[in-house]
C-alpha cells in the first residue's frame, strides 16, 4: 500500500477515481455505457470526447515542460488553425468537397507546424526564456487569427470536416480515435526510442546534457513543434465541432487547463521525469471536474471556484513539503488519504 | 576564477570604474529603448496627425491607463523577484464587483475601498504564503488564483451592475487643471504617487533591495541572510493590493462592475513590465522602465484609434511585435554584458 502510494500515478488517479465516485453516488447511472444508433454514449464517453483537445494540447506541454519549457501560444494555435481552415473552406468554390476538407486539415496542420518552429526558433535558437517566446504568439496569435475571419465568426457547412469534431467510427467519437492515435504516436515515439530519455536530459540540466554531446537544440526545437502540431489538431476538432472558427474563443485559456493537468498529472514545471499517462489523468480530472459540477447541480457560476479549490488541494497534496506535514501530522500516509476524500466531499 | 582575480588586484582596480560605467550603461539600455521607441512614436504620431501633438494626448495615455500602470507596479515586484502574478486581472474584475455591489447597496465608498484592499492584498498574501511554505510554483498557485477570484465575480454577479455612488461619480468626472488648458484626473495622480512610492521602495529601503537579490541569486540571498522568505511573500501581497487599487481605479474610469471585465490585463501588465526592460528571469529592471512600457502600449491603441481604418485586433499584433523586437534587444544587450 505505501510504496502504491508513493507512486507518482497514485495521487492523480485517486483524486479522479474519488470525483468519478462522487458523480456516481448523485447520479447512479453515471457509468453506464448504452448503444445507441450504432453509437456509444454515457457520461464517460462525453467527459473523453469534450476533454479530447484539452488531452491534445496537455500531451504537447507535457513533452515542452519536461524539457523545462513552457508553451503558452497554443491557445492562440487553435485559434490560427481554426480560423485557417475554416476561412479556407468559406472561400474555396466546392465547400462541402472532401478534398476540400482535407486541404483544410492540410493548411491548419501546416500552419501549426510553422508556428512551432518559430516557437522553437526563438527558445533554442535566439535562447528566449520560454514563457516569453510564447507570450509573443500568445498575444499576437489572436490577433492573426482575428485578421484571417477579418473579425467574424466564420461558419461552415461541410460533413467531412464536421466529422473531426462530431463524426463516430467504430461506435466512438472520432475526436476520442484521433486523441487515442496521438497519445500512442507520443507514447511509442518518446518511450521506445530515446527521444523521451533525451528531452528529460535536456529538461533536467540543458547544459550538461549539451556537453555530453546531445543537440539539444534540436530537441527543443521538436518538442516546441509537436506541441503545435498538438494544438493545431485540437484548433481542427473545436471548430469542427461547432462547425465554425471563433478567432476571438475558440481555445480561450486552454494553455492554463493543459498546463494544470500536465501538473496535476505528477509532471513538475521545472523539468525533467515526464508522465504522459500522468497528463491524460490530470485532463481528466480537469473535465470531470466541470461534468462534476452538473451532476451535483452546483450553480454554473460557482464553476471556476470550485475549480480553483481542487486544482489547489491537489496541487498542495503532490507537494513534498505539504506531504511531509501531513506525515508529520499523521504518522501513516493512509489516514490523509481519507482526510483528502473528506475534503472533496466537503467542497 | 577566484585565484586569478586575486592575483591581479590592481589591474581589476583601474579598470573596474570604466567597466562599471559601461555595465551601469548597458543596464539601463533597455529602458532607454523603451524611452526612445516612445518619443518616436509620438514623434512619428505628430507627423502624420496634426491634432496628435498635443499636451492632452499624452495626458490622456496617462488618464486611460491608471489601472494599467498601478497593475504594472505590482506585477514589476513580482517579476524582479523571478515569479509572476497571473492573478492580477481577475483580481481587479472582483474588486470592481465587490465595490460596485457593497456601493448598490448604500455603503459608505470609504469602508468599500478599505474591504477592497483588504480582500486585493489578503488574496495576494495567500498566494504568496502558499507559493512560499509549500513550494509550489507561482505559475500554478497565481493561475488558480486567478480561477478563484474570478469565480467569485461570477457568483457575486453575472451582470453588469452600474455605480451611481457620489463618491465614485465625482472621481470619475473629476478633472484637476494644469496650466495650459489641460488637465488629468485624480486617479493619474494617485497612480503616479504609487509608482513614486513602488520607486522609493525598490531603490531606497532594505526590502527593494532584497527584492532585487532574490531576482538575481535566490540561494544567494539566503545565504546573505537576507529575508528572503519574508519578502518573497510580501512581494505577491503587494501585487494583490496594487491589483486592488487599480480595481477601484477602473471602477473610477469605467463606473461599473462587470464579472467579465479586465479579462487578459494580467497579459497585458506582464507586455509592460517586459517592454519597460524587466527581464522576467528577474533581478534586472525598473518600475519607471513598466510605466513607460503601459505609455508605449497605450500610443499604439492611440494609434490605431487616430487611424480609423485598422481594426483592433491589430493592437494585439503590434503588442505582439513589440514584445519581440523588446526580448531580441535584451538577448542582445545580456550578450553584450555577459
Amino acid at each position: 500500500m505505501k510504496s502504491l502510494l508513493k507512486n507518482r500515478l497514485a495521487w492523480p488517479v485517486i483524486a479522479l477515481a474519488a470525483l468519478l465516485l462522487l458523480n456516481q453516488i448523485f447520479r447512479p447511472d453515471f457509468l453506464a455505457l448504452r448503444m445507441q444508433d450504432g453509437h456509444l454514449y454515457g457520461s464517460l464517453i462525453d467527459i473523453m470526447r469534450n476533454g479530447a483537445p484539452t488531452i491534445l494540447i496537455a500531451l504537447g506541454m507535457t513533452l515542452v515542460i519536461a524539457a523545462r519549457g513552457i508553451d503558452l501560444s497554443v491557445g492562440a494555435i487553435v485559434a490560427i488553425a481554426g480560423a485557417g481552415s475554416c476561412a479556407y473552406i468559406a472561400a474555396s468554390p466546392e465547400p462541402a468537397s472532401p478534398v476540400t476538407a482535407a486541404m483544410a486539415v492540410l493548411i491548419a496542420v501546416l500552419a501549426g507546424l510553422l508556428l512551432g518552429v518559430w516557437n522553437g526558433f526563438l527558445v533554442s535558437t535566439i535562447g528566449v526564456q520560454p514563457i516569453i517566446a510564447t507570450l509573443v504568439l500568445m498575444t499576437a496569435g489572436r490577433g492573426i487569427a482575428q485578421l484571417i475571419t477579418d473579425g467574424q465568426i466564420i461558419s461552415v457547412s461541410n460533413d467531412h470536416y464536421k466529422a473531426i469534431g462530431a463524426g463516430y467510427l467504430f461506435t466512438l467519437p472520432v475526436s476520442i480515435l484521433i486523441t487515442a492515435a496521438v497519445f500512442t504516436l507520443a507514447t511509442v515515439l518518446t518511450r521506445r526510442t530515446a527521444l523521451g530519455t533525451l528531452i528529460e536530459a535536456v529538461g533536467i540540466n540543458p547544459v550538461a546534457s549539451r556537453l555530453a554531446g546531445l543537440r539539444s537544440r534540436n530537441i527543443i526545437w521538436i518538442v516546441y513543434i509537436f506541441s503545435a502540431f498538438c494544438a493545431a489538431i485540437a484548433g481542427l476538432m473545436i471548430s469542427s465541432n461547432v462547425t465554425a472558427a471563433d478567432a476571438n474563443n475558440a481555445g480561450l485559456y486552454i494553455e492554463m487547463d493543459a498546463i494544470l493537468a500536465v501538473v496535476i498529472g505528477g509532471t513538475s514545471l521545472a523539468g525533467g521525469r515526464y508522465t504522459l499517462v500522468g497528463t491524460v489523468v490530470g485532463a481528466f480530472i480537469i473535465q470531470t471536474l466541470t461534468t462534476t459540477v452538473y451532476t451535483l447541480g452546483i450553480p454554473p457560476e460557482v464553476t471556476l471556484v470550485f475549480k480553483a479549490l481542487v486544482v489547489l488541494t491537489v496541487c498542495l497534496l503532490q507537494a513534498p513539503k505539504a506531504r511531509n506535514l501531513l506525515r508529520s501530522l499523521k504518522a501513516a500516509p493512509k489516514p490523509a488519504a481519507k482526510e483528502a476524500a473528506k475534503e472533496k466531499v466537503a467542497i | 576564477m577566484s585565484p586569478l582575480s586575486t592575483l591581479t588586484p590592481l589591474a581589476v582596480k583601474e579598470k573596474s570604474p570604466v567597466r562599471n560605467r559601461i555595465r551601469g550603461g548597458a543596464r539601463y539600455a533597455p529602458t532607454l529603448a523603451t524611452l526612445g521607441l516612445f518619443i518616436a512614436m509620438f514623434a512619428v504620431g505628430a507627423g502624420m496627425y496634426p491634432s496628435f501633438l498635443s499636451g492632452q494626448v499624452f495626458l490622456n495615455l496617462f488618464i486611460d491607463n491608471t489601472f494599467l500602470i498601478v497593475l504594472a507596479v505590482g506585477m514589476t515586484f513580482v517579476i524582479l523577484t523571478g515569479g509572476i502574478d497571473l492573478s492580477v486581472g481577475a483580481v481587479v474584475a472582483l474588486s470592481m464587483m465587490v465595490s460596485a455591489t457593497l456601493l448598490q447597496q448604500g455603503w459608505n465608498p470609504a469602508a468599500v475601498v478599505f474591504l477592497v484592499l483588504l480582500i486585493g492584498g489578503g488574496l495576494g498574501l495567500l498566494m504568496g504564503l502558499i507559493i512560499q511554505y509549500f513550494d509550489i510554483q507561482p505559475f500554478i498557485v497565481t493561475l488558480a488564483g486567478m480561477f478563484l477570484a474570478r469565480g467569485l465575480c461570477y457568483v457575486i454577479s453575472l451582470d453588469s451592475i452600474p455605480v451611481t455612488e457620489g463618491f465614485f461619480t465625482a472621481m470619475a468626472q473629476a478633472q484637476i487643471p494644469l496650466p495650459g488648458d489641460l488637465f488629468v484626473s485624480p486617479g493619474v495622480l494617485l497612480a503616479l504617487g504609487i509608482v513614486a512610492a513602488a520607486f522609493y521602495i525598490l531603490h531606497h529601503t532594505r526590502f527593494g533591495r532584497t527584492v532585487y537579490a532574490i531576482g538575481g541569486n535566490e540561494h544567494s540571498a539566503m545565504l546573505m541572510g537576507l529575508p528572503v522568505t519574508k519578502t518573497k511573500v510580501l512581494v505577491y501581497a503587494l501585487s494583490g493590493f496594487c491589483s486592488a487599487i487599480a480595481g477601484i481605479l477602473f471602477s473610477f474610469y469605467s463606473l461599473s462592475g462587470y464579472s467579465l471585465a479586465a479579462q487578459g490585463m494580467e497579459l497585458d501588465a506582464i507586455a509592460a513590465v517586459v517592454i519597460g526592460g524587466t527581464l522576467l528571469t528577474g533581478g534586472t529592471g525598473y518600475v519607471l522602465g513598466s510605466v513607460v512600457g503601459v505609455l508605449v502600449l497605450g500610443i499604439v491603441q492611440t494609434f490605431i484609434a487616430y487611424d480609423g481604418t485598422l481594426s483592433s485586433w491589430w493592437t494585439k499584433i503590434v503588442i505582439g511585435a513589440l514584445l519581440l523586437v523588446f526580448i531580441l534587444l535584451q538577448r542582445l544587450f545580456a550578450r553584450k554584458t555577459a
